[in-house]
This record gives C-alpha cells, structure tokens and sequence, in this order.
C-alpha cells in the first residue's frame, strides 16, 4: 500500500474528501519553497503536487509558468527538487507527494536514475502532461514496475471509447481536468464536474480528483461534494506572487500567506 | 509499394522516425490529434483531395516553381553547376504556402471553423492569413513580442489579409514561446479549431504531412533537372530551422544515393560562442521532448529549452523536425553550420551575382553552397533551394550593415 493509497483509505474513514495542492518546487527561491513544503501538511494539504519546473509548459496558463520561471530564475533544477522532498521526508512520512511536469527534465535526466533516485527522495507518483497513453513505454511502464504511481489526466475530450485507453496504466489516482483549456483558468460547471466524475467511476475503482480553476473554499467544498478530492494550483502560486517584494524576492509574509491561503481552501474538506 | 530499405517508408505507425518524432502532447489534445491523424489519412487517399490542391499550387501559387541555373553565380565560385530551385517566387513569397493549402484543404475537410498558427519571422503568419482569407475562415496567429518588434512589415501584412496576431509574451517571446501559445490556444478550442503548423515538426502526424505538402519541391527539382541535364543532382542543398523547406526538397533524393544531400543549420554568432548563441539544434544540441516530438533540442542541463540565436528569425527555433535528427543519426544526410556573417555574405553574393534578394533563410544554404562549391569539378551538379525572398530582411541586413534607412 503507498502513502497514496493510505491517505485515500484514511480520507474515506474520516467522510471526508481531500485537497491536493500544487506548488512549484524552488518558487521564488528554494529556500522559501522548503519552508513552505514543509508547512503544507499542517495547513491542510492532504496531497502535495509539487511542479518541476520547465521553460516550456504547454498546458499551463500565466500563474504556472511565471512561477516555473521565478523558480528556474533563482536556480531549482531535479536535484535541489529532489533533495526538497528528501528533506520533507525527514519529518513526514505521511502525506503523499506527486511530482508534477513535463517529460523533457525527467529525460535529460534520465528516466532510470530519475525513478530510482525519486523512489529514494519519498516521491510517491508522477503526473507527466506530455505523456499521454500513446507514449507509455516512456516512463509509464517503467515507473510502476518501479513501485511509482503514474497518475493520468482525463479531460473532457476523453470519451467513453477512449477512457479505458487512459484509465489502464493509471494508479493512485485519476486526475479530471475540469475544463478543456490550460491551467488557471475559468472552472468548469459543477454539474458537468459530477456527471464526468460519475463517468470516469463507472470505468475505475481508484478515486477521481478534480482540478483546473479551482480557486476557492466555496469552489473546493463544491468539488468535495462530488470528487474524491479537489486540486489547486494557480490560486495558491498566484498567492506567492502577490506575496514578493517589489523586487520579487521572499518577504517575510510569503511563507505565512501562502499557508494562510491552504489553510482557508481546507476549510472547503473539513467543513 | 516502396521498397522495405527505403528512407523514405517513416514515420511507422506511433509517429516515430527511429528514435525521434511521437505524439508526447497532453491528453486533452490527444483526441484530436488521433483525428487529425485518421483525417489526413483519409484525405491521402483521395486523389480528389490532391487534385483540388495541385489547382490551387498551379493557379493561385504559381507552381511549378522554375528550377534556374544560376549561371554567373557558377562562374563566380569557379566550381559546381548550380542551380536554384525558386520557391521564392511563389504567391507570398516563400514555401510555407505549400503546406498552408494542403492543411487548409484537410481543416475543411475535418469541417473547422477556425484557424490558428505560430509564427517567427512571419513568413508562415503571412501564408496561413492568405489561406485563410482565401477560405474565408477567421485565423488567429501567435507571434513572440521580441518577433513582433523585429518583422513589423509581416505584422502588418497578416492583418492587411484579416489576421488577428495575439503576442507571446512568455519565456524569450520568440518562435518557440509562439508555439506554446498556440497549443495553449488548441488546448483550449478543440472542438472548431484547426492547428496549421508551419514546420516539419510537432506531434505525428504533423512531421509527416508537412513534408508530404512540401515534397512537391523535390519532386518538381528531380523532373526539372532530368528535363534539363537528363540526370540526378550530385548534391542538393538547403537550410534548416524546423526543416520544412529541406525536408521538402531531400525527401524525393532520400532513396538516390549517388545524391549527396547537405542541411545548413544556422550557426549565429559560432557554435563555439556559447550554448545559446546559435540555433544550430543538430550540431549543437542533444535530443529531448519538445512540442509533442522527441528530436535534438539546445537545452541546458537539466533539461531547460535553451534560446537559440540566429540572424534570421526563420531559422531561431531550437528544435528541428524529427525525420532531420533520424536522417542524421543515420547518417544519409550531413548537417552542417554557418554563421550569421557567412549568410550576410551569401545574401550580398547572391544580390550582386544573379539579381535575386534571397530571404536570410537560403542565405545560409548559399553560405554553405559558396564554400565547397569552388573546390567541386564544372561538371558537378547541385542544387539549392532557394525557399524564400528577401524583400522581408532588408531592414535586418541594412541594420547588419550599419546602414541606416
């Protein structure tokens, strides 16, 4: 049973769903992005994306790549995000964390060091945007006979023809992308969110997480309601950004404010 | 039926040439790039589908284009025969035209409503707007704020033809970011939008149609030469950003092995001047997962697209096609580098000799050209595509010159 599983078994006992929140490892700096991992579990985070950052992320809207940027600007790269969760798994050995990206890093650093040396960190699955099922002998494949879960994005466009297709290879999770459209952006109707999440469960016994514009505690209790857990992401990098010095180094309040924001979301999962 | 060891039976059925090529694109996209892929596989084998296009290449591009020998410039270099083969002269002024019709021609068909395309230099901004205005279909093209800045009379011209041009304004805002936004922009509108790629590059089955749409390049050269000398060429030669116009051009000679076929990449300011002062991707970079395709890439360490640096906005892209870095790991094709004062040479050499302003672009293949064709026998023949028309970089040379206009 992986730290995914268990956390699922043990949302499932306590009635209640999840929040995944995503953060880009090293934004701004990684020394401010360490302390805010590590105070992510406590402010409510149930599951911790943590974004490898890319120059080119294809299907993320402005607050996701300006974030990948401030963070490859102040100098992150797969080791230092690598040793951030090593460092986090000193001191929680609990909640899961999904590396979340694109494939170019993980292949320029190759995908048999990279899985044995994510395995080794306290990594527990991958979400790889530019892999989709077609591509699966890539890292798919490789990572779940390494023990990772890879955990695949179903998006509207993903009809019931094609959803076993994407649902095969999957573990841990299935990730609904709320809305056809890049990350940030204006959240799908909820209506539409319990219809595909209902779809997706008539096809896979693992739990469904929604996400794409997902941006407050309302917008997260709603998603509760009808998902296995509710992902944010723009909203919480977008609180980084409003958070910097006018020169756009870390203020004292970053830190603070970031935890503050999760720990307002999580009021939409524990009620 | 082809040959089974032939060059040219790629990609198989994953996309793949080799190693290189594939669909690495999110899955939102996948859908309908699966139907993009069953759509032109349709199209292919419709002869009414090429026949509309083959109308459309003779009457509204003027195709063929001719294949001239270039005779005072032979003299000049002392050496090989050469001939230019002149897709310059085509309606907008380049060989982007070719792909635009037959993708344009496949968007109807999938019955879209709404076209979008990157550019760089604008050459491929200006074809999709003329396709589009021709086809009366609203196109949106994406263009980096630092391209926008540098081609201004491109801008102008794609919203003349009733083209909206949204900036880039990401990462360098260049070609590369271009793209980024407008898969962004796909991934959005899957449902009535058509991606008119302008290079031989992306997720399959991109690689493959674009060079199928500019192989009507190659093929044109090999009648018109066999016409004219009643032979092969002993080299073709020609320059390489993404590789639209030299995949166009070599495909056709691929299966010819007595042809030897050379690619110029641009080598900026050196290969030898720093990782990101050039955008020679084969020469100088390593392959990666870029834009839905596996090929060589100018990355860093970890993995972080690098900016490639060439004078000619065309060619600053820093991937290439995939079906490139295949034929060059297998060695059919040799790729090769000039720099940015090489091909501003070229560009005065050709202006001066033959009376042609070459787009920056061909420049660098005639660079290429310039150097090893003194040292080849009179009876060597060899020919150059020359894919585009300069009139878009005067204003680049001039500054490069340090004349003011």
């Amino acid at each position: 049973m992986t730290r995914i599983d268990s956390k699922f078994a043990a949302l499932k006992e306590e009635g209640r769903a999840g929040l995944v929140t995503f953060v880009t490892a090293g934004d701004p700096d990684p020394a401010t992005f360490r302390s805010i991992l590590k105070g992510l579990p406590e402010a409510g985070a149930d599951i911790i994306e943590l974004g490898m950052p890319f120059t080119d992320p294809m299907a993320d809207g402005p607050a996701i790549q300006e974030s990948s940027l401030r963070a490859l600007n102040a100098g992150q790269d797969m080791n230092k995000t690598l040793a951030a969760v090593t460092e986090f798994r000193t001191e929680n050995d609990t909640t899961p964390i999904v590396l979340m990206g694109y494939y170019n890093p993980i292949y320029s650093y190759g995908v048999d060091r990279f899985l044995a040396d994510a395995i080794t960190a306290g990594v527990d699955g991958l979400i790889v945007v530019d892999l989709p099922p077609e591509e699966d002998d890539e890292l798919c494949i490789p990572a779940l006979k390494a023990g990772v879960n890879f955990i695949r994005l179903a998006t509207p466009t993903t009809d019931d023809q094609r959803l076993p297709t994407v649902l095969k290879n999957t573990s841990g999770f299935v990730y609904y992308v709320s809305i056809t459209g890049i990350t940030g952006t204006a959240s799908g109707k909820v209506t539409n969110v319990g219809d595909a999440v209902a779809r997706i469960k008539r096809h896979t016994d693992l739990p469904v997480v929604v996400g794409f514009g997902i941006k407050t505690a309302e917008q997260v209790a709603e998603i509760a309601a009808v998902a296995d857990a509710a992902v944010v992401g723009s909203a919480i990098v977008d609180q980084v950004k409003v958070n910097l010095n006018a020169d756009g180094t870390a203020g004292a309040g970053t830190v603070d404010a970031v935890l503050g924001l999760v720990s307002n979301l999580s009021k939409g999962v524990r009620g | 039926m082809e040959a089974v060891n032939s060059y040219r039976n790629g990609p198989n059925e994953k996309g793949l040439f080799g190693m290189f090529g594939g669909r690495f694109v999110a899955e939102t996209l996948m859908p309908l790039i699966l139907s993009v892929e069953e759509a032109y596989s349709a199209a292919k084998n419709d002869p009414s589908y090429w026949e509309e296009l083959a109308d459309l290449a003779k009457h509204y591009v003027g195709r063929p284009s001719p294949l001239y020998f270039a005779e005072r410039l032979t003299e000049e270099l002392g050496g090989a025969k050469i001939y230019f083969k002149r897709d310059e002269l085509n309606h907008t002024g380049s060989h982007k035209i070719n792909n635009c019709l037959g993708q344009i021609l496949l968007a109807k068909r999938m019955g879209k409503t709404r076209i979008i395309a990157e550019t760089g230099a604008g050459q491929h901004g200006v074809a999709v707007a003329t396709v589009c205005a021709l086809f009366d279909l609203p196109c949106v093209v994406y263009m980096g704020e630092t391209d926008i800045v540098r081609q201004q009379p491109n801008v102008f011209r794609m919203k003349l033809l009733g083209a909206e041009v949204r900036g880039a304004t990401s990462g360098s805002a260049t070609l590369k970011d271009a793209m980024n936004e407008a898969l962004r922009d796909w991934v959005t509108n899957v449902d009535d939008t058509f991606y008119i790629i302008g290079t031989a590059a992306g997720p399959h089955p991109y690689p493959a149609m674009v060079r199928d749409f500019q192989s009507v390049i190659g093929n044109e050269a090999k009648e018109q030469l066999l016409e004219r000398e009643g032979r092969l060429p002993d080299s073709i030669v020609a320059c390489i950003g993404g590789g639209s116009n030299a995949i166009g051009l070599f495909h056709p000679f691929l299966d010819d092995t007595s042809v030897r076929i050379i690619g110029v990449e641009a080598g900026g300011h050196g290969l030898d001047k720093g990782p990101e002062e050039h955008a020679a991707s084969l020469t100088g970079g390593r392959p990666g997962v870029l834009h839905g395709n596996r090929t060589y890439l100018l990355q860093n360490d970890d993995g972080q697209i690098l900016e490639g640096h060439s004078i000619s906005a065309g060619l600053d892209y820093p991937g290439i096609g995939p079906e490139h870095s295949w034929l060059n790991d297998i060695g059919r094709v040799e790729y090769v580098s000039v720099t940015d004062d090489e091909a501003l040479e070229a560009f005065k050499l050709c202006c001066r000799t033959e009376g042609i302003i070459p787009a920056l672009e061909p420049s660098h293949a005639l660079a290429h050209v310039a150097k090893i064709a003194p040292d080849l026998p009179k009876d060597h023949i060899m020919i150059m595509n020359l894919c585009g028309r300069g009139d878009k970089d005067v204003f680049t040379v001039a500054k490069a010159l340090g004349v003011e206009i």
